[in-house]
């Protein structure tokens, strides 16, 4: 059955854009603002499943990446933008603030520089006396001497903005395509034909948003992309809602070997991260957490804080970042292919910087070579279906007096109802798989992980998708999680 | 909006919401309700179809639904209204609840009394330092219990075990005769977490390998599970390189630990136990809170469906006894656990306000033979019982006289040693 936003084998385009993570569909959806007939197509069985799905989730203010990058100036531009946008899109955003722990003198000095940059940046921050620190953050630890707080660093849910970002785009029109790895394309006339798993599809601009993949995508079309991949894994612990430990996201000073360093992170849900490490991998799609790269995280998260609750992990995961050969964010249009687009290398803090990585993607590079006319009718605020955990008793009351299934928990918890995973299935983009349930409605995200949910999840899924409970599936197709009926 | 009084509430209909409330209609409480969440009353037991559940309290081998029906029947029969499809949503300290159900929306209610019975949950995947793609295949053991059981469907055909606690045995057990082929159980301490008998009539009788001291390293399959490694671990529990063993699995279950569910417990600040992870309770079962109770395995995980029963029916009891004559007063005295023991419940005593004999449940942190089982308070030797055998899998009772309660103070300590011959 084909869904309304999905495109006819053979359809053509003005813009394709290649990969539905947050730049893609962040993309997508700004460009739906105009009268451009748009095209987002993914690998995946679901939008945003590669690094937009694993990452810290964090809204940098910006101070860290050096003067004269795409990094420098687009951080703080998009971190400028995301709590309207985030309003807008009505996405979850937490500004829990960050305070950046320095251990010695040799530590001390770098958050000079770093305060010095953030005020040339007009970024809020200011250093906080060790003692009002501690009795914020008790669990700093007894190595830390200096700390420099960013209060306006925030966290977001990035899946759920990458989602949201993407329904909007649907909503203006937009054609989305899963499961449609693009597998090659040709240039011919001023037209790139993309062959896909899913049928062809032509467009006049392409955007080359396919994360760890951007560079195979490159190569489609060049034997010169201009960068050469080089993806790096990130593992992170995820913490019991009830073990919540600090109220700030806490990192350690960074340093230009180990980047960020190891974190910790309360998330828009309470939970909290500890996390990454940073090693290069050869898999690109699907990174296992490793005993090593744990055993980093546990050794260093240390350094800055002291009783870790690690005991209380209901979850480890790992995700890759689209790093590169090249250490900024690549934007650009590809040598000799006019309206070939790489938005590359979008590592942190790409998450942080997609509002305005779109912006530019549109205003510098696209528009002077296809001028769009802008579409008066556009809507570009999406109405996020009831969350009922959110609302007032008399709220909830009136839902489930209309429809009961909001009153039947099946998520005990993350205290989800029926009528809410109903919803997250038909909505536009909506559920199809186990996960893609509990990346839109938190199913299975709680303690138990889904050991008391999921059998409901999947017969849910069954009955609304109109298929037998043996076909539904975890995540990718082959995820199968019911071998067969016992009779 | 909706406001009801109750003498008491029960939070769960599963074998230790039952109990207890027919305990308190017993008493003579009669206003009570019990608040469950599923959409029929027995809990876990429901799924739970193989044999052996009420040797204890009916003296005959029953079904895990026969022995929940055996108590619905005593619950209808004593008159307990039971809320089906109500998940309680909040919990005060002042005994105020919130449910919610499909029927009535969002109820506040308030109690005299509240029994929190709300079972465990199966320690995740996350909890356990698995490494590999996260693919399908991985299951908790009642998970894939539920798939089958439940729903009909059986979850895959090569099988492998993480751990030797029941559930896991009894599926190993289950699958293979519906036909999987179960290749192998992995426990990470050098003996099993099962029960004796579980160990016999579920892996022995089906030539299903134990491999002690091994743990589960490694998955395979980015979509579907495809294999998964072993290895041996030392005594620090690390696995020992070179120990590798590979195995062609789609499925994986998980029986490595149950935990309390005590987000209610927490959420309304009661004092919880480290070891046990529930929460802390006197003799009469109540918690930190005043007039809240807890009973069953959101107390502390048991072994048998019996003793879940009759520990509630104490709670139950506690309950009544409170809503007569008030919480108990005087000093309390708190029953550690000493050597070789976990845990202890209940581990608060009232000497002064001492009604009765006390049964204390405990579990020993490690297989003994020729023990020697010591209550001590101060310097005193109180009680000393010759065990010939314990295990960490079965739970033990020892029982205080009430004699002997009026005249402590300060703390008792439980303790188990091997004695040398």
């Amino acid at each position: 059955m084909q869904a309304y936003y999905e495109p006819m084998p053979g359809e053509t385009f003005d813009v394709a854009i290649i990969g539905a993570g947050i730049t893609g569909t962040m993309l997508a959806k700004d460009l739906s603002a105009y009268r451009a007939r748009i095209l987002l197509l993914d690998k995946e069985n679901d939008i945003a499943d590669g690094a937009t799905m694993a990452n810290s989730a964090i809204v940098h203010a910006g101070y860290d990446p050096e003067d004269g990058t795409l990094k420098g100036l687009l951080n703080v531009q998009g971190a400028r933008l995301y709590e309207s946008l985030c309003r807008d899109l009505q996405c979850r955003y937490l500004e829990t603030g960050a305070y950046i722990a320095a251990c010695g003198e040799e530590e001390e000095k770098h958050l000079d520089i770093l305060k010095a940059r953030a005020d040339r940046r007009q970024i809020p921050c200011e250093f906080v006396p060790m003692e009002k620190a501690r009795s914020e953050e008790p669990a700093l630890s007894d190595g830390v001497t200096k700390v420099l707080s960013f209060p306006t660093t925030a966290v977001i849910y990035p899946w759920q903005v990458a989602h949201a970002c993407a329904q909007v785009a649907v909503q203006n029109g937009a054609k989305v395509c899963l499961n449609a790895e693009v597998t090659a394309i040709e240039h011919a006339d001023g037209l790139y034909r993309l062959r896909t798993a899913k049928g062809d599809f032509t467009a006049r601009c392409v955007v080359n948003a396919a994360g760890t993949h951007a560079e195979a995508v490159a190569r489609m079309v060049t034997d010169e992309p201009g960068f050469r991949m080089t993806p790096r894994k990130g593992e992170y612990y995820v913490l019991d809602k009830d073990a919540a430990f600090v109220r700030h996201i806490i990192f350690p000073v960074p340093s230009q070997e180990k980047g960020k360093g190891v974190l910790a992170v309360p998330t828009v849900y309470g939970n909290t991260l500890i996390g990454p490490n940073s090693d290069f991998v050869d898999d690109m799609d699907d990174p296992g957490t490793s005993v090593d790269g744990l055993k980093y995280v546990r050794d260093n998260i240390g350094k800055t804080l002291k009783n870790v609750p690690l005991n209380r992990a209901i979850r480890v995961f790992a995700g890759v970042r689209p790093t590169s050969d090249r250490p900024d964010f690549i934007l650009e249009e590809a040598k000799g292919l006019p309206g070939f687009i790489n938005a590359a290398s979008i590592e942190s803090p790409g998450l942080a910087s997609s509002p305005a990585i779109s912006r530019y993607v549109i205003d510098r590079l696209i528009l002077p070579r296809f001028a769009f006319e802008k579409n008066g009718n556009a809507v570009m605020t999406r109405t996020a279906p009831p969350v009922l955990n959110e609302m007032s008793v008399e709220e909830r009351n009136a839902l489930i007096a209309k429809n009961p299934a909001y009153g039947k928990i099946i998520c005990r918890c993350e205290t989800v109802s029926e009528g809410e995973i109903v919803d997250a299935i038909r909505a536009p983009l909506g559920a199809r798989t186990v996960k893609g349930v509990k990346k839109r409605v938190r199913p299975g995200m709680g303690r138990c992980q889904g050991g008391f949910c999921e059998p409901r999840v999947v017969e849910i899924l069954a009955r609304e998708l109109n298929v037998s409970p043996l076909d539904i599936v975890l995540d990718g197709p082959g995820s199968w999680i019911l071998e067969k009926e016992n009779r | 909006m909706n406001k009801k009084h109750y003498e008491a509430v029960v939070i769960g209909g599963g074998s230790a919401g039952l109990s207890a409330a027919i305990e308190l209609k017993k008493q003579g409480v009669s206003n009570i309700v019990i608040l469950e969440k599923d959409g029929e009353p027995g809990g876990i037991l429901e799924q739970c179809i193989h044999n052996g559940f009420g040797l204890q309290t009916f003296r005959e081998q029953l079904s895990g639904p026969a022995y929940a029906e055996r108590y619905i029947r005593m619950a209808q029969e004593a008159g307990v209204e039971i809320k089906l499809n109500a998940m309680v949503t909040k919990l005060t300290s002042d005994r105020r609840i919130e449910y919610v159900s499909a029927q009535e929306g969002v109820v506040d209610v308030t109690a005299d009394a509240v029994i929190l019975a709300v079972g465990c949950y199966e320690r995740p995947r996350g909890a356990v330092n698995i490494m590999g793609p996260r693919c399908a295949g991985v299951y908790t053991a009642g998970q894939a219990q539920k798939y089958l059981n439940m729903e009909g469907y059986l979850v895959g055909e090569r099988v492998f075990i993480l751990g030797s606690g029941d559930i896991g045995l009894i599926m190993a057990r289950r699958m293979t005769l519906e036909g999987a082929k179960v290749l192998g159980v992995a426990e990470l301490m050098p003996y099993s977490n099962g029960l004796p008998r579980n160990m016999k009539q579920c892996l022995e009788d089906f030539d299903i390998p134990l491999y002690l001291s091994h743990t589960v390293t490694k998955t395979y399959g980015k979509e579907r599970l495809k294999a998964l490694e072993i290895q041996q671990v030392d005594e620090n529990r690390r696995p020992i390189p070179g120990t590798e063993k590979r195995f062609e699995v789609d499925t994986l279950l998980l029986s490595v630990g149950l935990i309390p569910e005590n987000h209610l417990a927490d959420a309304c600040g009661i004092l919880m136990d480290r070891a046990t992870r529930g929460p802390v309770v006197d003799d009469r079962y109540m918690t930190s809170a005043e007039g809240i109770f807890a009973c069953g395995n959101g107390l502390h995980v048991h072994d048998l469906v019996d003793f879940v029963s009759l520990q509630a029916a104490r709670a139950g009891e506690g309950a009544a006894r409170y809503l007569r004559r008030g919480s108990a007063r005087g000093e309390s005295v708190r029953v550690m656990p000493g050597a070789n023991v976990g845990y202890a419940v209940p581990s608060v005593l009232y000497p002064q306000d001492a009604e009765g004999d006390v049964e204390v449940f405990f579990r020993v942190q490690k297989p003994m033979d020729n023990v020697s089982l010591t209550l001590t308070c101060g310097g005193d030797t109180l009680k000393s019982l010759k065990k010939k055998k314990m295990i960490p899998s079965e739970m033990e009772r020892i029982v205080l006289k009430k004699d002997m309660i009026a005249g402590l103070s300060g703390s008792v300590t439980l303790s188990a040693e091997e004695m040398t011959k």
